[in-house]
């Protein structure tokens, strides 16, 4: 067995694991604009050159659906939400919440977390995220 | 020919949209070409290119409507822009007899989606060797639709109605709710509607929820059916003779845009700018203003959408839908009627069909040929449609007499 924090693996990329997780974008290194994946050249400005920046892990919900019907595999009900975390909007779910419209509402404060997805076959544990509560 | 300025709709036609399990897309497409051609009092052989959109389906559908209805050897475009490919279709059409190349077009949609389910959503799952390896542009080791927010149209469509709630307040489910309820009692006027019941608002509501606040009749109908539209020019309408010419509906602005960059917009689609922009290029074009209109038939793919484009195109003061719908501007007897074909939500929504379908709806109305849902009177009519990903096609259409 390989130890736990080095096998750990994360949903997507732009997941940074490790004492604080916290998402990572490529920004526009001309006018600011970030994207969570790559591109040939800025969307807003076209210039093509790019950083990695972190993303703030605290943010306030813009909006969110709560969704009770969605494709085969897919855990129901949930919240899907975009968060405004300082000035970039990230997409994801909000977790550690009843999935009713009496405990989500738009305008709440929320920060990041991780979450297990399980294991695979090599020990391998991979990583989620979603975003929780937090007073405001 | 020369280029034209001057772009009329001569004849069109859509199927009534339901369920046909014993047609197949060739027919019910040839079913719209012919009652175009019919209601434009031409043939093939006047038709000087064909677009043509049907987004499910194996390819090719223009030159399959072509052996169904006649081959004539005119060039041929296949196109596809989410929903609003059937708006691309006849915005191509319409191009191609602008520019002068042609004096006549023909455009066509058509769909098979009963029963289709819902759309948007699932992802690749983890590889059968149960190893977590990244894939795709994310990197992702597993699917991201539910675990990173809602790939879904229902979801995805009620995360936009609930920002516009945050935005400017008013929204509540029973609002959107109520959205639904004008659509689903417009409907009952419409004989070519899929469903044309209409729904109390404690139905609407208590029935099942898909994505909140949207319930399942506050999401567009999955249905089959197809439109088409004869177009010609101004010059060449001339020439036709004067039944014709009174039937003809000018279109005063044919507009497509996609979206301009925006800081969200890898996050969640923005509807709202490219319909904005295009409403504001179609106003500009046609020389009238919302204030001008006397119908209107939006893309209420959900309950949430409908309010949304309220402010888009215009049709309130910025931030003022809710106050807008609560006015009961939008139902058929209000100040501007909005979808009283019954909308994507009861008259159904498939896909590439519903850009043109929407057209024919005005078209109705302007030629006075509405029949007991005919809103007296109308001479001005706008129809906007939107693909997501995003593309947005308006039309402002004029009665001749207009
Ligand atoms: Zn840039």
């Amino acid at each position: 067995m390989t130890d736990t924090v080095a096998s750990q693996v994360p949903l997507v990329e732009y997941l940074v694991l490790g004492d604080k997780p916290h998402l990572v974008a490529q920004e526009c290194t001309s006018c600011g604009a970030r994207f969570f994946d790559r591109r040939n050249a800025c969307a807003k400005c076209f210039a093509t050159d790019f950083r990695q920046v972190d993303i703030a892990t605290t943010g306030v919900v813009r909006t969110f659906t709560i969704v009770a019907y969605a494709a085969p595999g897919i855990p129901v009900p949930f919240v899907s939400a975009v968060i405004d975390c300082e000035g970039t909007s990230v997409r994801a779910n909000l977790i550690e919440v009843p999935a009713d419209p009496e405990h989500v509402s738009t305008g709440m404060n929320v920060e990041l977390a991780t979450y297990s997805l399980g294991v695979d076959d090599n020990g391998a544990e991979a990583i989620g995220f979603g975003f929780r509560p937090v007073a405001a | 020919m020369s280029a034209s300025d001057e772009i009329w709709i001569l004849g069109i036609h859509m199927t009534k949209f339901g369920k046909y399990p014993n047609h197949d897309v060739v027919d019910l497409g040839a079913e719209a070409i012919m009652g175009a051609l019919a209601d434009a009092q031409v043939t093939m052989a006047d038709i000087g290119i064909l677009a043509a959109g049907n987004l499910m389906g194996s390819g090719g559908i223009g030159q399959q409507l072509q052996k169904q209805v006649g081959q004539t050897g005119i060039p041929v475009f296949n196109v596809s822009n989410a929903c609003a490919t059937g708006a691309t279709a006849l915005r191509t059409a319409i191009m191609a007899v602008k520019a002068g190349e042609v004096d006549m077009g023909l455009a066509v949609g058509v769909e098979k989606l009963a029963g289709a389910g819902l759309l948007g959503g699932g992802g690749k799952s983890k590889s059968d060797d149960n190893v977590w390896s990244p894939s795709g542009r994310y990197g992702a080791v597993a699917p991201t639709d539910g675990r990173i927010g809602t790939d879904t149209m229902p979801g995805v469509f009620a995360q936009i109605g609930m920002e516009y709630g945050h935005k400017y307040g008013g929204t509540s489910f029973e609002l959107f709710a109520r959205i639904s309820e004008k659509n689903h009692s417009h409907s009952t006027l419409n004989p070519l509607a899929a469903y044309n019941k209409a729904m109390s608002l404690e139905q609407i509501m208590g029935d099942i929820m898909i994505a909140y606040p949207n319930t399942r009749p506050m999401c567009s109908a999955n249905c089959d059916g197809a439109a088409a539209a004869v177009v010609v020019s101004g010059a060449k309408l001339k020439t036709l003779s004067l039944e014709q010419q009174r039937r003809a509906i000018k279109v005063t602005a044919s507009v497509l845009t996609s979206d301009p960059w925006q800081e969200a917009c890898q996050i969640l689609p923005d509807v709202n700018t490219l319909t904005r922009n295009a409403a504001l290029q179609a106003y500009e074009l046609a020389g009238v203003g919302p204030e001008d209109l006397d119908l209107v038939e939006l893309h209420d793919c959900f309950a949430t959408a409908e309010l949304v484009h309220y402010d888009n195109l215009m049709l309130c003061e910025e931030g003022g839908a809710v106050d807008f719908f609560n006015s009961g501007a939008p139902w058929r007897d209000g100040r501007l009627p909005v979808n009283v074909s019954g909308g994507l939500q009861s008259k159904g929504h498939p896909i590439s069909a519903t850009g043109i379908a929407n057209i024919w709806e005005v078209c109705q109305h302007l030629r006075n040929e509405g029949g007991q849902r005919q809103i007296e009177g109308a001479k001005v009519g706008l129809a906007h449609v939107i693909g997501l990903g995003s593309a947005c096609g308006i039309h402002v259409l004029e009665s001749s007499a207009a």
